[in-house]
Order: C-alpha cells, then structure tokens, then sequence
C-alpha cells in the first residue's frame, strides 16, 4: 500500500434512486474508488443535517448526500427538502472552516450506477487533494484533550 | 448523546454471517479475517462465514443458532438488501425471532464488484458489517401492517398491451377501467398494415381483441379521457380521470355516423393518418374504432369556432338528438387497487436529424406515414406513391437505425426497426415487383422466433443489402443518372467503398421513443423513469413489470422498445401479478412508518408541511400534531424536520442511524471513543 492518503467518505443514499445506482454499479462491476461507506436511509428527505455533523465529528473526511434527481423522488419532494437543508447546512460548514468539497449532494437516478461511480470518484479525489479533515482541529481548534485519529495509517493497521 | 443512550442493548447477542457467494465476494474480502474480526466486536455472540448464506443450508444456519445460541438479533453480510433482505428476514422468522430484528450488509454490490483492492474490500466489508452490528442492536420488534386490496384495476394506455392487461384480468372475473387518451383504443397496432414476421394484418387480429374489450361487462371504457391525480398507495389508490367532452351524447348515439358524413368541414388527420390523410371535424379515427362514438373536434368545428353550422345536430338520426354542444369535461373519480401503465411510445422526430432530409425533401417517408400508405384503408388505398399520389416508386431506400444506436439521440437499440424495415422491403417487392430496394443497416439484428427466417426469405426475395451507416439523402445530382432522384450517400463497409444511390423513394425507420410526457407521467404515479424517459422495472431480469412502487406495474413499450408479441406477453404477465394480489385479498407494507410522541409534541407544525402525503393533522384542542398511520409512507421528512427530535421514523430511527454512523466509521473514530477490540 502506498502513503497516498485514503478519504473515508460515508455515503447516505437514498433507498429508491442512489442506492440502487450503487447496486448497479456494483452487478455492472464498475470499478470505482472504494472509500464511500453507504448508509442507506429511505428518503434523501430523512438525512437530518446532524448525521452529516455526526460523521464528521467521528472521523469521516467527507460525506456524500445522493438522492433522486429532482421532481423524481420516490416520496414526491423528499429530495428537494434535502437541497433545502443541504443549503443551509452547508453555510454553516463554511462558517466551521469545513471546505465545500468536504459535503456534497448529488443525484442519481437508479439506473445511473455510471454516474454515481464517477461522482464517487471525483469526491474522493477531491478530498484527497483536501487531505484529512482532522475535525477536532479544524472545527474544535486545537486537539481539545483528545488524540486525533490518523486516517491515513489505518489501511497499514489491516 | 450520552454513554448511557448509546449502548443500552449491551446484552444483546448478535449473530454476524459473512457470505462468500461463492467467489463473488470471498476473491475480493478477506472474508474469514471479517469474520473473526466481527466475532470480537461487542454485543455479538457469534460470527460465521459461509459460502452462500442465502442457501437453505445457510438459512439453516441462522435458525440453528437462533434457538440454540439464543441470538436476538442477526446481520448478514452479503448481497443487497434488495436482493436478499426478505429471504434473511423470513429465516429469522423461522428461527422464532422477530424479521426485523435483522439488517442486513452489503458487501457485494457496494464493495466487492467494485474494486480489485483486497486490502481496501476487506476494510470496507469490516466498516459495513459493522455499522449493522452496532445499528442492530437497537432494532426494535416490528410487525407488518396489513392492507387490503380493492379489486378493481386501472389500466392506463388503450394499446395492444393495455387491452392484453383488461382483458386477462376482465377474463379473470375482476372490474377494468381502461384509460385512453385518443377517441379509440387500438393504439399505434391500429395504424400498421402488417406484423412481422407472418405478415398478418394488424387490423384483423386487433380489432376482435378491442371489440372484446369494448363490450366486456368488467371492463369499462374511458376513451379521450387522461388520468389526473392518483393518490393513495397500493391496495387503496383513488385516481381522478378527467372524461374529456366528446360533444356526442353516448348513451344515444347508436354509432350510425351520419354526422361524419354530413360534416362539411375536413382536416388533415395528424394523429391516425400521421399528416398523409384528411379526416372530418366530427370524426371516428378509423372505421373499427371501439367506442363506435364519434368526437367533435371544437378546435376545427365552425359551430364552436363562430356559432353557425350544426350539420351533424341536423342530420342526426337519434331521438333525443345525440349532438350536445353543451356537453363539459367530467371528472372521475375512481377507486382501484392496482395500477397497469401502458401508456406506450412515440416515433423519433426525424426532422431532428437534417442530413435525412425528411420535411425538405418530399419523397422522403417516416415508417408510419409507409404503414398508412401500404394500408388497404389508409389514404391511398394501399398503393404506394410518391407524395404526388400517382408515381410509383421503381427504386426505394430505408435506412435503419434513424436516431437509434446513435450517440446523439438516442443509444439504445430501438429494437423493432430491422424487422419492420425488412416488413416494408417485401411490401414493397410484393406491389411492385419490379422495384429495387436498398436496406442499409448498420448491424442486422433480428433476434426472434421466424425473425431471422424472415431476413433470409428477403435475402431471396432480392432487396439488396448495404452494411452501413446513411452519411446524407440529398437531390444534389453529380451525373445524369442522379437526376430528379433522391441520392443516398452511404459507406458500403462491407466492400470498403463510399456509394451514392439514387432512388425515388426513401423510407427512415425512426427509432421508438418514451412518450414525450413519460417524465410526468412518472411523477403522476410517483414511480421511476430512466434518462431516456422509459419506466423503470423493478428488476431488469427478475422483475420486468413490476415497478418500484407498490401496486404500478408497467407493460409494453412504455418500458423500452417492444415489439407486439413482447408487449402482449407483458400485458398478460402484469395482470396476472394483479391477479395474484387481488387472489391474496391483503398485502404486508414495510412498517417503516413515522409516528409522533403525543407527549412531548410542542405543536410548532413545522412537520405538517413537510409531509408530502398530508399524512399529519393537527390537533387544535390539544395542541399536538400526530401522524395518520395509514397514510404515512415512511419517507422520514418530517423526522428529520422535528425540532424536538420526537418524531420516530420505525426501523430507521435516529438512534438507530447515528450508531450505524458511528459503526461505519469505526477505524477512523477519535480515540476516546474507540470501542476496544
């Protein structure tokens, strides 16, 4: 393994549309950066902006939001309702010092398995570039009493 | 959150199976390091790998360890939970636990088939399977709420597919409202002349089909009628159907069509004739029309446009008369179970592509301006012309693939095309034997029973067959013989040579397209559609007419190009899912419902609006706002929007997802909390 620096993304895709991309990517075996962790969750519409802060806070270098291209949402508007929270959600990150690339919301329809994959591609190579997020200092400012965790070293710990 | 909420389950024993699926999984996970690693994660009991835990000897399995290891909660990591989820849940069920008290990893689509990086997989395959254990252990017990199935159906598109679907369940026993947009059922088959490869006459083995829709006591038929507004779920949806005004009174209008007759007004009949013919203002689009009324067309009607006429109120022969010019749109509203949409496709618009000439260059024809012309019925009696209405053709192109399996429309295989351009090629041999044909193809394709023996037969009959992509049809003539011709420039591949053909006649087989209005369509029955506007399937292989949401099945080429057989068989196949569900009487939902601490609800109402089902009420008295379970789809919308945080989403509750967060990224989590290994 070399030193490059793997991101951990977690991935809240959304039952009906991204999720299923996923699913297609995978039966289509088309090989893509590996570091997005997927939780699914019914409905983009349920991704409450706290589990975006939650993994953050708990080691994750990036979080991907992914749901249904709008007016295509399986619960009619659920999606539009993320955009709305990812909105503000994400003024608020600026103000934290979190960079933009670090939280990103993206569509995907369930038969758009080529999308996602290059989406995931290119978040990962963005938050590479970023490095890690390193939340209790960049957030917290300073290391608050506890150990930071390496992110980079963790493939070698296998 | 404190340490106190976090692990309250501390007790509970799970089980972790880590499936192989052959070597699907197991040549990228290290599959058995996963399994012992999870064996020493807290709160499980026991981790196993296996070579296809969704095996019975699998399944076997988690029911042994259920009653003798005494598990309360079980994780499999494997495939999809949209492959597999229910046949794990069943087997917990089996074992005595409650389904839902299982969750399941996906570690295959989402891990394994995705990259060759072991090292990378495995970590995954731990992070995965891990955030079910530590989600799992807060599950909640669960039950399936019934819901019963009303047994009529909608069937929306009157096509071949649609009538297949109404007239299998009508068959059956079971109520049809059939749906169709234009005056007549019959679809795009009533505008072919012949079907490949037997060259049966469209008409012939259509129209018994529509009279039998037409007249059958469970069926009901709404012609020139377009659904509206489709609410509810399955079992229980409530549709509104706007009845457009015909102008003819049906229930005295005896079909005679004297007001056709005496109609002094004509227009070109774009819909049936597609532009090559004319029909009246009052009109049936084609004399086996079923319903046999007629409809006025107010835009073209003089009496509508400036009050004089009334030639057909005159003429007709009914007593009360059957012409009412006061007649408005009505509004349906019925209640159904199950949803069948075959709402069809439409023809590329070859104008989009100028190189082909067609609405420049007059001689050039789509496909089903050739159906109505070579059509005995069709507006010129079956003779095929050139758009003067006299010359016969002596030389005729038809290029395939005209906006399929091309990068800039569309890329799929449209999938008819081949077999319907060798169909014109013999019609053509067949009315004017001494003519020549070109076919040029980019790849024959002609997969099907008697299909392929259809080509060979065209192969003798002497159509002449260039492998090529069609550069450009113009009227530019180089040399004499080009002349007063259509030239078609095409690269002969197959002896490596550019070619230049005139000919009188060219014919371009479009390729089949989505409905222009598929999207909303899509959206009207909240189910999904693909980039090019075609429904999506359930499962591509597994599941092909059934959709993403519960109760809406799809059939014909609404779902991708299909020929008639094709859409016939999934006409027939989606009414007999309905069947099935309306046999059962009940179906099980996913309890995944969102419900409102009454306690703790300050009345705030930000989620009433969030809900995009109506699904929560206020309680003015008591100042609280609760959700109507029966209504509640399980979005979670309005969980995420509580400001309390006392809405619970069921089986997908905070808790539940924040330790599922927590789980997954166990290997980079701050120190401090790093549960020890």
């Amino acid at each position: 393994m070399s030193e490059q620096f793997e991101p951990v993304i977690v991935g809240f895709l959304c039952n009906w549309c991204s999720y299923r991309a996923a699913d297609l990517a995978g039966t289509a075996r088309i090989h893509y950066a590996p570091n997005m962790r997927p939780i699914r969750v019914m409905c983009s519409g349920r991704i409450d902006p706290q589990f975006v802060l939650k993994a953050l806070r708990e080691g994750a270098d990036g979080v991907m939001i992914a749901g249904c291209h709008p007016g295509e949402c399986h619960y009619v508007s659920g999606n539009i309702k993320a955009l709305r929270r990812f909105i503000l959600l994400k003024a608020m990150l600026r103000q934290f010092g979190v960079e933009e690339a670090r939280v990103q919301l993206v569509w995907a329809s369930a038969s758009e398995g080529i999308i996602l994959a290059a989406k995931v591609n290119k978040m990962t190579e963005e938050i590479r570039a970023l490095g890690p997020l390193n939340w209790q200092e960049t957030v917290l400012g300073g290391n608050n009493g506890y150990k930071v965790a390496q992110a980079a070293l963790v493939p070698e710990e296998v | 959150m404190s340490e106190e909420q976090k692990h309250p389950e501390q007790n509970e024993r799970v089980g972790v199976y880590i499936c192989h699926c052959g070597t699907n999984i197991a040549n990228v996970v290290d599959v058995e390091d996963v399994a012992e690693w999870a064996g020493k994660q807290p709160n499980v009991e026991i981790a196993r790998e296996y070579k296809f835990m969704c095996s019975s000897l699998g399944q076997d399995l988690i029911e042994e360890d259920i009653r003798e290891k005494g598990l309360t909660r079980v994780v499999v990591s494997s495939c999809s939970p949209h492959m597999h989820e229910k046949t794990f849940r069943t087997a917990c069920e089996r074992g005595g636990l409650n389904p839902f008290l299982f969750e399941m990893a996906n570690i295959r689509e989402h891990d394994s088939w995705i990259t060759n990086d072991k090292v990378a997989a495995t970590q995954k395959a731990k992070a995965l399977t891990n955030a079910a254990i530590e989600r799992v252990v807060h599950h909640q017990p669960l039950e399936q709420l019934p819901v019963e199935i009303n047994p009529n159906t909608l069937v929306v598109g009157g096509g071949i597919a649609g009538i297949t679907a109404a007239l299998e369940l009508a068959n059956g026993g079971h109520h049809v409202y059939l749906v169709e947009r234009e005056p007549s059922i019959g679809g795009h088959m009533a505008q072919l002349d012949k079907t490949f490869p037997t060259l049966d006459c469209s008409a012939c083995i259509l129209t018994p089909k529509m009279v039998d829709a037409g007249q059958h006591p469970n069926i009901t038929l709404l012609t020139w009628s377009e659904v509206e507004k489709v609410d509810g779920y399955i079992g229980n949806f409530t549709v509104s159907v706007r009845k457009k005004a015909r102008y003819i009174n049906e229930d005295h209008c005896t079909g005679c069509g004297i007001c056709i007759e005496k109609c002094p007004f004509k227009v070109i009949d774009d819909v049936f004739e597609v532009g090559m013919g004319e029909r009246k203002v009052v009109y049936r689009p084609f004399p086996q029309a079923v319903p046999k009324f007629p409809v006025i067309d107010k835009e073209n009607c003089v009496y509508f446009q400036r009050g004089k006429c009334k030639a057909c109120q005159i003429f007709c022969p009914t007593e009360p008369n059957s012409i009412d010019f006061e007649q408005e749109d009505e509004i349906l509203s019925i209640s159904v179970g199950n949803i069948i949409l075959a709402t069809g496709f439409q023809l590329f618009d070859t104008a989009k592509i100028p190189q082909y000439g067609y609405g420049r260059l007059p001689n050039v024809f789509t496909s089903l301006e050739f159906e109505r012309m070579v059509n005995a019925s069709g507006p010129t009696d079956g003779k095929i012309v050139l758009r003067d209405k006299q010359t016969e053709p002596k030389t005729v192109a038809i290029i395939h693939c005209v906006g399929s399996r091309d990068e800039n429309y569309h890329k799929y295989c449209s999938k008819i095309c081949c077999m319907y351009s060798l169909k014109f090629a013999h019609l053509v041999h067949e009315r004017i034997p001494d003519a020549d044909v070109y076919n040029c193809y980019i790849d024959m394709r002609t997969p099907g029973k008697g299909y392929e023996e259809f080509y060979h037969r065209l192969l003798e009959e002497g159509t002449h067959f260039i492998r090529g992509k069609v550069a450009e049809v113009t009227n530019a003539a180089r040399i004499p013989e080009e002349k007063g011709k259509l030239i078609v420039q095409v690269e002969d591949t197959l002896i490596g040579r550019q070619r230049r053909i005139p000919v009188d006649m060219v014919l371009l087989s479009p390729a089949m397209e989505a409905q222009p209005d598929s999207k909303e369509i899509s959206q009207l029955f909240k189910m999904g559609c693909d980039f090019d506007g075609f429904f999506t399937e359930r499962h591509p292989k597994l599941d092909p007419v059934a959709t993403m949401t519960e109760g809406i099945f799809i059939a014909g080429a609404c779902q991708g190009p299909k020929d008639v057989p094709d859409s016939v068989a999934q006409g027939a196949a989606a009414s007999a899912r309905v069947a099935g569900l309306i046999n059962i009487g009940t179906v099980m939902m996913e309890p995944v419902r969102a419900s409102i601490n009454q306690d703790d609800c300050s009345g705030c109402r930000i989620c009433n609006n969030m809900c995009p089902y109506n699904a929560i009420i206020f309680h003015e008295d008591r100042h609280v706002s609760e959700v109507i379970t029966a209504l509640c789809q399980g979005c979670g919308t309005c969980v995420a929007a509580c400001p309390s945080g006392i809405i619970s989403g069921a089986h997908f509750t905070n808790i539940q997802l924040l330790s599922q967060i927590e789980g997954i990224l166990w290997d980079v989590r701050p120190a401090k909390e790093k549960v020890p290994a």
